[in-house]
């Protein structure tokens, strides 16, 4: 199974049905997978920040949600999750794909990399790199349980490794 | 007009259990001050986001109506929003825009509806084609009462006056949260 049908199968597992994202070339497939399946409700907005506002007013009326993005769209985040997700308590699902390490040449994207787990740290937001194939089933389910176990968010962040490295 | 008095008349209308998300600052102070409702929504900080918190929840419960009332200042700074919700189409939604052209709860900065900027144009523009000013509290009535007999999305712009917030929200964001969502976990009436 490829990590994009993986993940898509775990947020089925824990009746995840919103996706909410910004574009990134990097989760490409799994966006156009999310589109062609009837299970996810699929909204593309203008920020990251409106993506993670519709994923805490759908969980709060009972609708489960993630929302995709790339390394820069994450920076853009640090407000609304200090002043609506944690304080709220929301288990919003983040999942993230990582730019700006082991071969991007984006310079911009290379240094507000650097601020992304600086951030979730200093947030206490959970959060967890996936590297392997194998382990995708296993984190996703594992993270998304424990969220909505303990009602607090959770970063799943997709490494290079996973997604650009080749056998 | 007044949003204190705007927002009473509208609360007054709902009978439903239908949601209100109250932006933050004076928007959700007046809803506070209007009197204890918990399908109401409290927003203690992420300036803008009422009108995406509000989309989620129309989203995922499409049987029970849902309103935003949001600042002019707030709503400038999420304007793409419109068009999300233009494009989601939720029938459920109307957004009320409380507009008196200044960030006034940090000191009566004018803001850019001061200026040039025409929200109901904006959300027009954005494909919100039920987007109307009430030119006075009649007409905000009429138009509340056409969101909740129809079909949305809506939006309802008011020109206010810069009088102060009647009351100030209490500050406890678990507490909201859980209010809130045990609200909506009930049947809307």
């Amino acid at each position: 199974m490829s990590w994009h049908q993986a993940v898509l199968e775990a947020l089925k597992a824990n009746e995840v049905r919103l996706v909410t994202y910004i574009p990134d070339n990097v989760l490409a497939p799994l966006i156009d997978a999310a589109h062609a399946d009837s299970w996810f409700r699929v909204v593309c907005p203008a920020r990251e920040e409106e993506a993670l506002g519709i994923v805490a007013g759908a969980w709060m009326a009972g609708m489960r949600g993630i929302t995709l993005m790339q390394t820069s769209g994450f920076a853009t985040l640090p407000n609304v999750l200090a002043s609506l997700i944690v304080p709220y308590q929301i288990p919003a699902l983040m999942l993230i794909s990582e730019r700006g390490t082991l071969g991007d040449h984006q310079l911009g994207q290379a240094i507000v990399c650097r601020t992304m787990r600086p951030v979730l740290q200093t947030l206490g937001i959970e959060h967890f790199a996936i590297e392997r194939d194998d382990d995708v089933g296993f984190v996703v389910d594992g993270m998304a349980r424990q969220a909505y176990a303990t009602q607090a968010p959770a970063a799943l962040i997709l490494s290079p490794l996973l997604t650009k490295k080749r056998a | 007009m007044n949003r204190f008095d705007l927002t009473k008349r509208l609360v007054a209308r709902l009978k439903r259990g239908e949601a209100v998300i109250g932006g933050i600052g004076n928007t959700n102070f007046d809803l506070w001050a209007a009197g204890p409702r918990p399908e109401n929504f409290y927003m203690l900080g992420s300036m803008g986001l009422a009108v995406p918190i509000g989309l989620g929840v129309a989203l995922a419960q499409p049987a029970r109506k849902v309103f935003v009332l949001e600042g002019d200042g707030s709503l400038l700074m999420q304007l793409g929003a419109l068009g999300t919700v233009a494009a989601s189409a939720p029938k459920n939604l109307a957004i009320v825009a409380f507009d008196n052209g200044m960030y006034q709860i940090t000191g009566r900065q004018k803001s850019l509806t001061a200026a040039t900027v025409d929200l109901v144009a904006m959300a027009k523009g954005a494909g919100i084609s039920q987007s109307d000013w009430a030119a006075d509290e009649t007409q905000f009535e009429r138009l509340v009462e056409r969101a909740l007999a129809g079909d949305g999305p809506s939006l309802i712009g008011a020109r206010i006056d810069a009088a102060p917030p009647a009351g100030v929200t209490e500050r406890d964001a678990a507490l909201i949260r859980r209010r809130f969502a045990a609200a909506l976990a009930q049947k809307p009436g």
